[in-house]
This record gives C-alpha cells, sequence and structure tokens, in this order.
C-alpha cells in the first residue's frame, strides 16, 4: 500500500505525521468538550434581568484550531524532547561561572536596592512600585523561613500579616504608641499568634498543616471582616498615624523635618524614608535567617526538611523546632503588617485574603525554596510582572495559576535557585535531585 | 421543636451537597494521599455547565422541567468529568514522584487558574437562575410554623442516597473498584499484579468530578445564584467534610457531609450567620488536631 509504505518512510526520518494528526484530533475534540459551553455561550444579565446566552462560535473555533495546531507540532517535533524538558544539563564549566556570576548578584542587587531613591527620585510610581517589591521580598524572606528551611507549607501566612498590620493600626490609633514602639509588638504579638496556632497543629502531617494553616487564615479574617466594634468590619481602620523620622514628623511646618535638617520640603521625603525602612527591615529579615541556619536550631529545620522521621530518630524535638520556625516567619510576617499598616494607612480585611498567601507561596516557590536570593528575584518578578500586565487584569490572574502548575511540572525545584543544606559531611557533595525525591515520597 | 425539624431538614439537604463533593476528595486522597484542591472549583465548573446547559435548553425551547433536569445533569457530568479529567493530566499526572509538596502547590495554581478561566470566560458577577423547581409539602403545621420540605430539597436528597448507592456498589463489586480498592492499598503493589495505575487514578478524578458536577447541579437549584468564587468556600467544606468521616472512606465522606451541613445550618440558625463559615473551618481545625483520623477513617501508620 503506497500510504502505508509512505508512512513508514515518514517514521523512519523521525516524523510521525498521522500519528500526530490523530494526537492532535484527540487533543482539538478534548479542547471541545471543554470549551463548548463555558467559552462557546456567554451569559449575560438581559434587559428584563434573567440571563441570555451570546454565542461565540468564532472565539470556539480559534482555540480549538490553536489546541489543534499546538498538539500537532509538540507531537511532531517535541514527542522525546518534550520528557526531558527542564533537564538540562548544564555543563560543569558553565556551572562555575555561573556560580561565580551568582556570588556577585546578591551585592549587586543590595547596591542597587539602596540606590533606588537616588536613582528614581523623581519617579513616585517607581518609588511606590519598589516599597511593594520589598514588602514581599521581606515576606517572601519570612515565609521561606518555614517553607523553605523547615519544609512546613504555611498557606496562612497572611494571617500573620494581618495580625501586624491590625496591631500597628490599633495600637497607633487607640493608645498613640509611636512607630517604632508600635513596629516590635506588632512583629511580638504575630510571634505570639504564631505560636498559639501552631502549638496544636504542628503534629500535623505535611499536606494536613498546609490546609489547616489555610483554615487559620480565613478565622481570622473572618473574624475581622466580622468583629466591627474592635476592627471596623468591612471599613477597616483609615486614619493610621503616618510614621515619623525618629519623632520628626514628615510635615511641611517648621517642626517637620524639611524645616530641621534645612532641606526644602518635598512629599517624597516620606516615601525615601519608608523606603529606606522596608529595606532595613527585609535586611534585618534576611541577616536574621542567615544567621540562624549557622545556628542548631537552623541546621534543625533544613534537617526536619529532609527527613522528619530521621531527624526525630536522632532525638531532636521536632514539635519545638517547628514552632520557633513558626513563630520566627509569623514574627517577620508581622513586622512587614505593621510596615504596610503605616505605609497605606488604612488597612481592611480584603487586603488580607488568601489570594496574598498563595502569591507569597509562590514567589517562595518560584526562587527556590530555601534560596534567600532566589525568594527576592521571585519577588521582583513577581510583583513587577503583576504591574506590567496591569491592563490584562484577567489574564495575568489565570497565568499566575497556570505558572503554579508549569513551574511544579518542570522546574519543582525552584526557577532561579536550588536549595541545598547548608551543612554537609566532610566536603561539600551535590545532592542528586533523584535521591532526595526518593527519600521524600 | 418545629423551627429545630425545619433546620435539620435543610441542613440534610445542604449535607448532601457536602457529600457529594467530599466525595472525589476522600477518594483521590486515599488512591495517592494528596489533597485536590481544585477539586472545589472543578464543582464549580460544574454549576456553570449546568446553569449554561439549562438556559441553552430554554433557548432552544425544551422547556418540560423533568427532561431538561436530566439532560442538564448528563451534560454537567459528562464535560465536568472530562475537566477533571484533564487537570489529573496535565496538572498531577506529571508530578507523581516528585516531592511531597508539589501536588499541593500544584494543585492551588489549579484551583487560581480555573476560577479566573471562568471569570474571564463568563463575567465576574453572580449568575441568578429563575426557580425551576417549585412547590413544596407542609409537614407539620402548628399554627405557629410550618415545617415544609420542598420540591428540590427532595430531589436532592433522594438524587444524593442514589448516587451514593450506585458509587457504592461500583466500588465494591466491579472490576474499576476493586482496581480503585487496590490502588487505595498499595500504589506499587498494585501495578506489579497488572492494575493499570494510571487508568484507575485518571478514573478515580473523572469519577469525583461527575459527582462534583451533580452537587453544582444542586447548589444551582437550591440556591439559584452562583459565582465564579463558590468553589473556594463549598471545597473547604467538603474537604472538612471528607476529613470528619475519616478521610479515605467513602461512607464517611457522606457522613461528615450531613453533619458539616447540620453545623453550619444549626449554627446560623441558632448562633450567628456571619460566623457560619468561621464555625466550619474550627470544625476542620478542631479535627484535625483531636480526631485526625476522622470517624470511620483507620489511623494511618507513618512509614520511612
Amino acid at each position: 500500500m503506497p500510504a502505508g509504505a509512505a508512512r513508514e518512510k515518514l517514521k523512519a526520518a523521525g516524523l510521525d505525521i498521522f500519528g500526530a494528526l490523530k494526537d492532535a484530533g484527540i487533543a482539538a475534540f478534548v479542547a471541545f468538550g471543554l470549551f463548548s459551553l463555558i467559552i462557546g455561550l456567554r451569559t449575560e444579565q438581559g434587559i428584563t434581568g434573567q440571563l441570555i446566552l451570546l454565542p461565540r462560535p468564532e472565539l470556539l473555533f480559534v482555540l480549538v484550531a490553536l489546541v489543534f495546531a499546538g498538539r500537532f507540532v509538540i507531537a511532531l517535533f517535541f514527542r522525546s524532547g518534550l520528557a526531558h524538558a527542564g533537564r538540562t544539563i548544564i555543563s560543569p564549566d558553565l556551572r562555575k561561572k555561573l556560580d561565580y556570576v551568582g556570588s556577585f548578584m546578591g551585592v549587586f542587587l543590595l547596591l542597587f536596592a539602596l540606590a533606588i531613591p537616588f536613582l528614581f527620585y523623581s519617579n513616585r510610581y517607581l518609588l511606590d512600585l519598589s516599597i511593594l517589591v520589598l514588602t514581599y521580598v521581606m515576606l517572601g524572606w519570612g515565609l521561606n523561613i518555614v517553607v523553605g528551611l523547615a519544609g512546613l507549607l504555611d498557606l496562612g501566612y497572611v494571617a500573620f500579616y494581618a495580625v501586624g498590620a491590625y496591631s500597628y493600626a490599633l495600637l497607633a490609633q487607640n493608645f498613640g504608641w509611636s512607630f517604632w514602639l508600635c513596629l516590635p509588638v506588632a512583629g511580638i504579638l504575630a510571634a505570639f499568634w504564631g505560636i498559639l496556632l501552631g502549638f496544636p497543629v504542628l503534629r500535623l502531617r505535611g499536606d494536613y498543616l498546609a490546609i489547616v494553616t489555610l483554615a487559620f487564615g480565613e478565622i481570622i479574617r473572618l473574624v475581622l471582616l466580622n468583629w466591627q466594634d474592635f476592627t471596623g468590619g468591612p471599613n477597616g481602620i483609615s486614619g493610621i498615624p503616618r510614621p515619623s523620622f525618629f519623632g520628626i514628623p514628615f510635615t511641611a511646618d517648621e517642626t517637620g523635618f524639611a524645616a530641621r535638617f534645612g532641606l526644602e520640603f518635598d512629599p517624597s521625603h516620606r516615601v525615601v524614608f519608608l523606603f529606606y525602612l522596608i529595606l532595613a527591615l527585609a535586611l534585618l529579615t534576611n541577616f536574621v535567617t542567615l544567621r540562624l541556619r549557622r545556628l542548631p536550631v537552623g541546621r534543625a529545620w533544613e534537617a526536619m526538611r529532609e527527613d522528619e522521621i530521621a531527624c526525630r530518630s536522632l532525638g531532636i524535638n521536632t514539635t519545638n523546632t517547628k514552632l520557633t520556625a513558626f513563630a520566627i516567619g509569623a514574627m517577620f510576617g508581622g513586622f512587614a503588617g505593621g510596615f504596610f499598616a503605616t505605609r497605606q494607612g488604612f488597612i481592611s480585611p480584603e487586603s488580607f485574603v488568601f489570594m496574598e498567601s498563595a502569591m507569597i507561596v509562590a514567589i517562595v516557590v518560584l526562587g527556590g525554596m530555601g534560596s534567600q536570593i532566589g525568594v527576592a528575584v521571585a519577588a521582583v518578578v513577581m510583583v513587577g510582572g503583576f504591574e506590567l500586565f496591569r491592563e490584562f487584569e484577567q489574564f495575568r490572574m489565570l497565568i499566575f495559576g497556570l505558572a503554579m502548575v508549569a513551574i511544579m511540572v518542570w522546574r519543582p525545584r525552584g526557577l532561579v535557585a536550588h536549595r541545598a543544606p547548608s551543612i554537609f559531611l566532610r566536603q561539600k557533595k551535590e545532592i542528586p535531585p533523584e535521591a532526595l525525591e526518593e527519600v521524600q515520597r | 421543636m418545629e423551627y429545630f425539624l425545619q433546620q435539620l431538614i435543610n441542613g440534610l439537604t445542604l449535607g448532601s451537597i457536602y457529600g457529594l463533593i467530599a466525595i472525589g476528595y476522600t477518594m483521590v486522597y486515599g488512591i495517592i494521599g494528596m489533597i485536590n484542591f481544585a477539586h472545589g472549583d472543578i464543582f464549580m465548573v460544574g454549576a456553570f455547565i449546568a446553569l449554561i446547559a439549562f438556559l441553552a435548553l430554554v433557548a432552544i425551547g425544551l422547556t418540560a422541567v423533568p427532561v431538561a433536569l436530566l439532560i442538564v445533569l448528563l451534560v454537567a457530568m459528562l464535560l465536568t468529568a472530562l475537566y477533571g479529567w484533564t487537570v489529573e493530566r496535565f496538572a498531577y499526572r506529571p508530578l507523581r514522584g516528585s516531592f511531597r509538596l508539589a501536588p499541593l502547590i500544584s494543585a492551588i495554581g489549579m484551583s487560581i487558574a480555573l476560577q479566573n478561566y471562568i471569570q474571564i470566560a463568563q463575567g465576574a458577577r453572580v449568575k441568578p437562575l429563575q426557580p425551576l423547581v417549585t412547590g413544596n409539602y407542609p409537614l407539620i403545621d402548628s399554627g405557629a410554623f410550618h415545617v415544609q420540605i420542598s420540591n428540590i430539597q427532595i430531589i436532592i436528597i433522594v438524587v444524593t442516597v442514589a448516587l451514593m448507592l450506585g458509587f457504592s456498589w461500583v466500588v465494591s463489586s466491579t472490576r474499576l473498584g476493586r482496581d480503585m480498592r487496590a490502588c487505595a492499598q498499595d500504589l506499587k503493589m498494585a501495578a506489579l499484579v497488572g492494575v493499570d495505575t494510571d487508568r484507575t487514578i485518571s478514573l478515580t478524578f473523572v469519577i469525583g468530578a461527575a459527582l462534583a458536577s451533580v452537587a453544582g447541579v444542586m447548589f444551582l437549584l437550591y440556591y439559584g445564584v452562583i459565582d465564579f468564587f463558590i468553589g473556594f468556600v463549598a471545597g473547604v467544606k467538603a474537604f472538612t467534610a471528607a476529613v470528619l468521616g475519616g478521610i479515605g472512606s467513602l461512607p464517611g465522606a457522606m457522613l461528615g457531609g450531613l453533619l458539616i451541613g447540620l453545623i453550619e445550618v444549626f449554627w446560623s440558625a441558632y448562633f450567628s450567620v456571619q460566623y457560619k463559615d468561621v464555625a466550619a473551618f474550627s470544625v476542620l481545625v478542631l479535627v484535625l488536631i483531636f480526631m485526625p483520623t476522622g470517624i470511620l477513617g483507620r489511623p494511618e501508620v507513618e512509614k520511612v
């Protein structure tokens, strides 16, 4: 048969067109099933208030055609390549060079961060964005202690952020405490809540713990939303006192910051101050984490992340170890929350939804769990990317979700960096990922 | 007393819906030990498919309610099952053998993606549907308070019981059910003795999604209004139900669902509506702390 012969020939050349067509046909059929009602018909409110249907056959057709074409191309050209995607082997030479460059990366980023207010002094938008990015860097580093070092997936991290923000707001408003008094108290209160919530739940296994922390996050948000007398309910708290330069307010009058230092009044002073404040807080988080990693408790965290049962067999009290990770992570979340409250001047439960937790988790995961520099880069990429695609408001969340899936499929150890225990036996040995995966199962 | 009876009926109805969703969680957890975080959103997708199917049937002039209901149920089950299959194929199957938290993180991503997919495709506004099944039966009439059960409540409870019986039969007496039980006991061993584990896991997701879509149809009929966010809260509550009943146990999921439904309804009726979600979430926390094996579950032995 000529057709069969032609097919054999193509197969020999590595191109199985008929097989690819079949795969693409099946994919298109599935896609048609998936999209037929949801995309093909749109529900809209009619004039009488009842829903009416608007057919969108063109869109449906285009999407199904895209799936067909995409599947065809993949089946034809990447069939064997797809299985190995993401396992690209970098030559040891290049690896060395990359490591060399990487060792300067942190210093370079730090210098750049220090210079931002001078570089973009007149650009208020960029300054605000940098403050936002740094807030997420700090949150990412805080959560990194819990997820990255101790290996506990905390899906309710935003709860501690909320505790910090509300503590700060309520203390500053009701008692008139100054910023520098409120901030540590906010952190301590968040840590206290971390211990309070952590104590009963930390006996749970990984994914149960994740769900319970999620539930806690939601409980705290719902309480904030419904406890009207205390938290202001859905209206939140507004008019939170702004931070002062160690007692000197950023105002235009004679006692203000500008007059005291003989400068012309400029509202940007406050923004620059806030920028350095959050930078200092984030660096503090980083510094403490790096030091803790060298202490017995940090070593215990990493040991626990790698193998909890082995850890327990060696006599490490895993409950206490988990609790310290949880509390310290929560404390930094509380600091970040306090900062958030003073920067915004207004907080409401809407700022502390589950999506925020998911976002921080995504930053840690994307950055490579346990890697400090990776988390910082991931925060810049994520928050910056969110800003860049502001016009595509709806699509960016869709892409965000799909990206989380894609990272887990292709680079489960993070896009930017890879984690490695900070202590080794005798010499630094690269642990093959397969071995670790086998252990963790 | 009458008030209590009325709340009991309402609670059982709501509990049936949670129970149907909880089965999806418990089956998947039983077999591959992962929390399918996107399952609540599969339920939401099912509700949306049902809504659109209803409107489409009305548009082509089919208005006989029983026939329409049957067609909608079948269409929703079929298409939602396809979603369940696709999600498993793309987001979970490649992760088998990856590190412990990878499937959960992937599932969270899938959940966010599904929510926003529906939001983009159908808009963020709530979608009301005119009541299709009306009428109710008065049970007790004490003058001051009428206890009644509506037709839709009867439909929900009957459909749930029928599906539960059918599904229990599948699990206990068919080849597929045997494969599923084998996979739940030991995935590797099942593969060694010739069970097609990938296919079994796929089918588990398909069945779970189909049951969730039935719950979606019932939710749509019962409340008459849905939006793209219903999956999150319903999902967490159904997961709570699965844990409460003992994760991995099918009767447990149904029992847990009924209990959660009752707790939520009675809490709203006697304490505070605002805190009903707090009550459900607190039950989750308390159960996991004090009774992690649930009511009908078996203790899980942690192995090296």
